[in-house]
């Protein structure tokens, strides 16, 4: 059985003011289920990024609620929302935005050391989670060290070490290549095999689409498409990161 | 352990090169001001030497006496009346002033301080003694240099004649370590042959040095001496110090240039420390950005950024700490030394870190504007 994660009802968000105001999301609903990875799709300037913000508690919205396991956030400020971050949301980003003076293993711990777990037993989860994507060998290396897509992967055990009810990502393989890009979808694919976690990709890539549970489109602030059943559900023993 | 300190530490140790601006900044700004503080300690202490060394319970000194050095003259009848206050047992003249010391070889003369007292009773006699003995200040012409001033006064050896003011003096004694804190070396000699050399009368003198007798009260000696001497004030020594110290470190302006040059040197570090670690804050934006959009409280980040400015202070301290005391070893024999006392080293690396702690206020305004949303513009 799966449980919603994430809540979002009548979105919207202006930006900027004035002659510079645009309404970046035009009252968006959308609910996001532990299990499902879901993919957000759309032009440049369609809302994507702004919709992760708000999904990620990072901007709130201009009106509408958003709730993260119940727990809504309208009224809260910036550190609350910070809060809410540490203990629920994991992020993935296109540029990874690793650490470059800590190691593998230090750029996991520090999602859990943000949270003040600072025990032995953060050590043994970053090293479980660094296990999870498969570099546990290369713990005590830096980014510098790390191939693109190994520091993606590293960026992929940060975002899952805490236990976070949902990760969201932004263009996770826009700077993968094409292998690369598939071992970092196949796991992530298998991280939102987790009921309690729900998977948010924004992309621009379409070779990812077969891993999706649901693709959502999104233009000019809308969601036009919300696509379930996807390549997963579809073919889920049989992905593949078309190229 | 936290991983506050290791991001602090490694962003720091990251950049060898603003590393070094830093460092160089602090240990700039630590030394500049240890060196002033250092020598306004010496100087401090310096200018009292002479009465610290007195055997002085109370000083009787004419009316308005700024300092050690700059007095009048009492007439003598002061003594007369001091002797007569029940509880004091000596009233022990002292005469003081600046005179002409001509070098045995002849040449240019040298001003020197003439100080002199009774040498058979406890005043304000030489100490120190490496060569030669107080008796021997009652041999004819008999005066006591410092060593160090061998050279400056043109003598080589105990036995050696000199003039002061047109009249002989023969060098009986040596002290060690008596240092002036003015280029005017001190010249230690009997109360007659001081006041002949300076041209006080007979019974005059600068100061009336009084001790008490045992079982004394010495705040009802005070308050008889005072009712006593209209003309003159009475002072204990710990008031002379204070008096003397205010003219000479304050009324000549040369201890708040002291205090000014270190003020100057804590901001020119506050400043450098301050430009270092704004560039540096600045270079690793992006990663505070992370830490907050991964949910990093803002006080998290600001730790980051103290610890990062208290680290720089340590390795700045340290390095100050090493040249500041090969600066007292080599200044140690100078007329005026640079000073370090435990209370000193404590207060500076206090002011280091507060220093830093402040030079942290840029950078910390800018992460405190930092919007997570960043992460997704890179």
């Amino acid at each position: 059985m799966t449980t919603t994660v994430i809540e979002a009802t009548d979105i919207v968000k202006v930006l900027g003011e004035g002659a510079a105001r645009v309404e970046a999301l035009k009252g968006i609903n959308l609910s996001l289920a532990g299990g499902e990875l879901t993919l957000l799709m759309g032009p440049s300037g369609s809302g994507k990024t702004t919709l992760l913000s708000v999904l990620g508690c990072m901007l709130s919205p201009t009106s509408g609620t958003v709730e993260i396991r119940g727990r809504s956030t309208t009224g809260l400020n910036a550190e609350e929302l910070a809060a809410l971050r540490r203990d629920n949301v994991g992020f993935v980003f296109q540029s990874y935005h690793l650490f470059p003076t800590l190691t593998a293993a230090e750029n996991v711990r520090l999602a859990l050391d943000v949270r003040g777990e600072r025990s032995p037993l953060a050590r043994i989860k970053a090293d479980k989670a660094l296990t999870t994507v498969g570099l546990s060998h290369k713990a005590s290396a830096f980014p510098r060290e790390l191939s693109g897509g190994e520091q993606q992967r590293v960026a992929i055990a940060r975002a899952i070490v805490g236990d976070a009810s949902v990760i969201l990502a932004d263009e996770p393989t826009a700077a993968l290549d094409s292998e690369n890009g598939h071992a970092v979808m196949m796991m992530l694919a298998d991280i939102a095999k987790d009921p309690a976690r729900a998977l948010f990709i924004v992309t621009h890539d379409p070779r990812i689409m077969p891993f999706a549970d649901r693709i959502l489109r999104i233009e000019d602030g809308r969601i036009v498409s919300d696509q379930r059943g996807g390549g997963r559900a579809s073919a889920p023993r049989a992905l593949k990161y078309a190229s | 352990m936290t991983l506050i300190l290791t991001l602090a530490s490694r962003n720091l140790f990251h950049d060898r090169v603003r590393l070094i601006a830093t460092a160089v900044g602090i240990v700039f700004s630590i030394v500049l001001v240890t060196v002033q503080l250092g020598v306004f300690l010496s100087f401090e202490r310096m200018v009292t030497t002479m009465i610290d060394h007195a055997h002085a319970d109370f000083w009787i000194v004419p009316s308005e006496t700024k300092s050690f050095e700059d007095s009048s003259l009492l007439s003598g009848r002061e003594r007369l009346q001091a002797l007569s206050v029940n509880g004091v047992k000596a009233a022990v003249p002292a005469v003081v002033g600046y005179a002409s010391w001509r070098k045995p070889n002849g040449g240019a003369s040298t001003p020197v301080l003439v100080v002199g007292t009774p040498e058979n009773s406890a005043g304000l006699q030489p100490w120190n003694l490496v060569e030669g003995s107080l008796r021997d200040l009652s041999l004819p012409e008999g005066v006591v240099i410092d060593r160090s001033y061998f050279e400056q006064l043109g003598i080589t050896q105990v036995g050696e004649h000199a003039e002061i003011d047109n009249q002989k003096a023969r060098v009986v004694a040596v002290t060690g370590g008596i240092r002036s804190f003015t280029t005017m070396p001190n010249v230690f000699t009997s109360l007659e042959r001081a006041r002949a050399y300076l041209g006080v009368p007979a019974n005059e003198a600068n100061y009336f040095i009084v001790r008490l007798a045992p079982n004394a009260d010495a705040a009802e000696v005070r308050g008889e001496l005072v009712a006593r001497l209209s003309d003159a004030e009475v002072l204990t020594s710990e008031e002379f110090r204070h008096r003397t110290r205010q003219f000479w470190l304050f009324d000549t302006g040369a201890g708040a240039a002291l205090l000014g040059s270190a003020i100057l040197g804590v901001i020119v570090g506050t400043i450098i420390v301050a430009q270092t670690l704004y560039s540096s804050t600045k270079d690793h934006l992006k990663e505070f950005a992370t830490l907050r959009a991964i949910g990093s409280s803002r006080i998290y980040i600001l730790k980051v950024i103290l610890s990062q400015a208290l680290l720089s202070a340590v390795i700045g301290f340290s390095i100050a700490a090493c040249i500041d005391l090969t600066l007292v070893k080599v200044t140690a024999d100078a007329a005026l030394p640079i000073v370090m006392t435990p209370g000193l080293t404590l207060g500076l690396f206090a002011l280091t870190l507060v220093m830093c702690a402040i030079a942290a206020i840029s950078a910390i305004r800018v992460v405190t504007r930092i919007d997570p949303v960043a992460v997704f513009a890179q």
